[in-house]
């Protein structure tokens, strides 16, 4: 019994933790992208202030049941995604927050992280919204740019370690080193293959504000849109702590946790700010240029290392 | 927890005011010249988005309507549809002379004169174009009124929904809409 209230609280809060930094995080970018536009920007927690307003909305649209199952979809995958990502290296100071840690493994992790995004897709089709399925089918293309480069990458990571499990990976990093040094092929893929999977500029064809309306959530508003949101900030963290864990050893402490994903995070903001849209097939045909070229230099890597 | 004891209403209302004004998401339907002032008021000169307003491109998403300069009936029918398709609470800016008293388009044959008998406006902001200094300025009373829970021209609709469907049906001749766009 004690163990079940511990690990419902434990999980509680993670996702508590992940809420509230992804959804600072998403404060900070909209400050940082407002600062190289020469502007001052909203306040860090203005995202907070999005969230608890669109909660707060009337939501009177009826489409269909899918409709409303698909952002339910998202958010459980985020979660899931979540719970299954060591959110502090063993031993430290928040013994809460293991989780499901040792239960799944990285091939586990690859197969979750899309679910959220094809469960939207299907909420978004009954929406019968024009832009809506334009940006879904963006959205869709684009994760088959990105998938490869970040699976060889992964893959490859697999292959030098001999373990599919993160923690294994955390242990193999532990006695050899971060992997980012030790397997520095598969991480510069792994950086590549992020500015696409952050969907921030140029990489942003699938949202496309203002080109296709705001795509796949066009006729989402109120609490789905808030949902999205949500969601959106929890998967945010999970994947970066998700590659902080991968390639840096994940974090002793909450500190150094935010001062590792921060850094790991700035990659695509920084590279989206200074950059306009690509269009679709230009985004996959970058994506499956040198990300996956490196990628297979990182596989070979592997293997002969 | 009583949750009609006055103590806790005041605090209720307290938050959602201070998260309703200060998250305004806007749907620009650049209508007339007017629109011409809002890029400036979103761009590095005057950044509105330091007061947490933003862009928003559907309707869907969007909580205040700007309605930016003078309306063609053409035009009319197209925002009352993406009126009606915004969620609750929303609110309607109208900018320019055009918009109260039909400018200097008084006596043209397809524009309308006052907006306020087709959609309920909750700020107007006069001036032939309102310079952004402007713009801002109503918007900022626009939060003021959120704050107060006075902006309710989206009730005032939807309990006079009637008379405003007349006045509308009038000036649009082919009204081959649903009788509300959901
Ligand atoms: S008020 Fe002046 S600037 Fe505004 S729409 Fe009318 S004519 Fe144009």
């Amino acid at each position: 019994m004690e163990d079940i209230l511990k690990l419902l609280g434990g999980a509680a809060a993670t996702m508590l933790l992940a809420f509230v930094v992804g959804a600072t995080y998403g404060g900070l970018v909209r400050k940082i992208i407002a600062r190289t536009q020469n502007r001052v920007g909203p306040p860090w927690y203005q995202n907070f202030v999005d969230i608890s307003k669109l909660y707060m909305k009337d939501t009177a649209v009826h489409h269909g049941v899918m409709q409303h199952i698909g952002p339910a979809f998202a958010i459980t995958a985020s979660v899931t995604v979540l719970m299954f990502v060591p959110v502090l290296r063993e031993g430290g100071w928040f013994p809460w927050f293991e989780n499901l840690n040792f239960k799944g493994d990285i091939i586990f992790l690859i197969y979750m992280m899309v679910f959220g995004s094809l469960g939207m897709a299907l909420g978004i089709g009954q929406t019968g919204n024009p832009n809506a399925s334009i940006g879904v089918s963006r959205g869709l293309s684009m994760m088959v740019g990105y998938e490869i480069p970040f699976v060889l990458s992964l893959v490859s990571v697999m292959v030098q370690t001999h373990t599919t499990s993160i923690t294994g990976l955390m242990e193999w990093q532990t006695q050899n080193g971060w992997l980012m040094f030790e397997a520095p092929f598969a991480f510069i893929t792994m950086l590549l293959a992020i500015l696409g999977m952050f969907h921030y500029a140029p990489f942003d064809i699938a949202h496309a504000p203002s080109e296709i309306a705001s795509g796949p959530p066009s006729e989402f508003g109120g609490k789905y849109l808030a949902m999205m949101m949500t969601s959106g900030s929890i998967f945010a963290f999970a994947k970066l702590v998700f590659l902080v864990d991968v390639f840096m050893n994940g974090a002793s402490n909450l500190v150094m946790l935010v001062v590792k994903t921060l850094l790991l995070y700035m990659v695509p903001v920084l590279y989206g700010a200074v950059s306009p849209r690509y269009r679709t097939e230009q985004a996959i045909r970058y994506l499956w240029g040198w990300p996956v070229f490196f990628g297979i230099i990182a596989l070979i890597y592997s293997i002969y290392i | 927890m009583d949750t009609n004891d006055k103590g806790v209403r005041k605090i209720v209302d307290m938050i959602t005011g201070f998260a309703r004004s200060n998250s305004l998401f806007m749907l620009a339907y650049g209508t007339g010249c007017g629109d011409i002032e809002i890029p400036p008021a979103m761009t590095s000169r005057y950044d509105w988005e330091r007061f947490g307003y933003r862009k928003m491109a559907t309707p869907r998403q969007a909580d205040v309507l700007l309605i930016s300069g003078y309306l063609a009936t053409k035009t009319l029918k197209r925002v009352i549809r993406s009126y009606e398709q915004m969620q609750e609470p929303k609110y309607v800016v109208a900018f320019g002379s055009c918009t109260i008293n039909g400018g200097m388009y008084w006596d043209s044959y397809n524009t309308i004169k006052m907006l306020d008998h087709y959609i309920p406006v909750d700020v107007y902001i006069n001036g032939c174009m309102p310079r952004p200094e402007a713009v801002m300025s109503g918007l900022f009373d626009l939060q003021e009124q959120i704050k107060k829970g006075e902006a309710n021209g989206a009730q005032k609709y939807r309990e006079n929904l009637e008379w405003y469907r007349g006045n509308q049906k009038k000036v649009i001749k082919n009204w081959v809409m649903p009788e509300y766009n959901w």
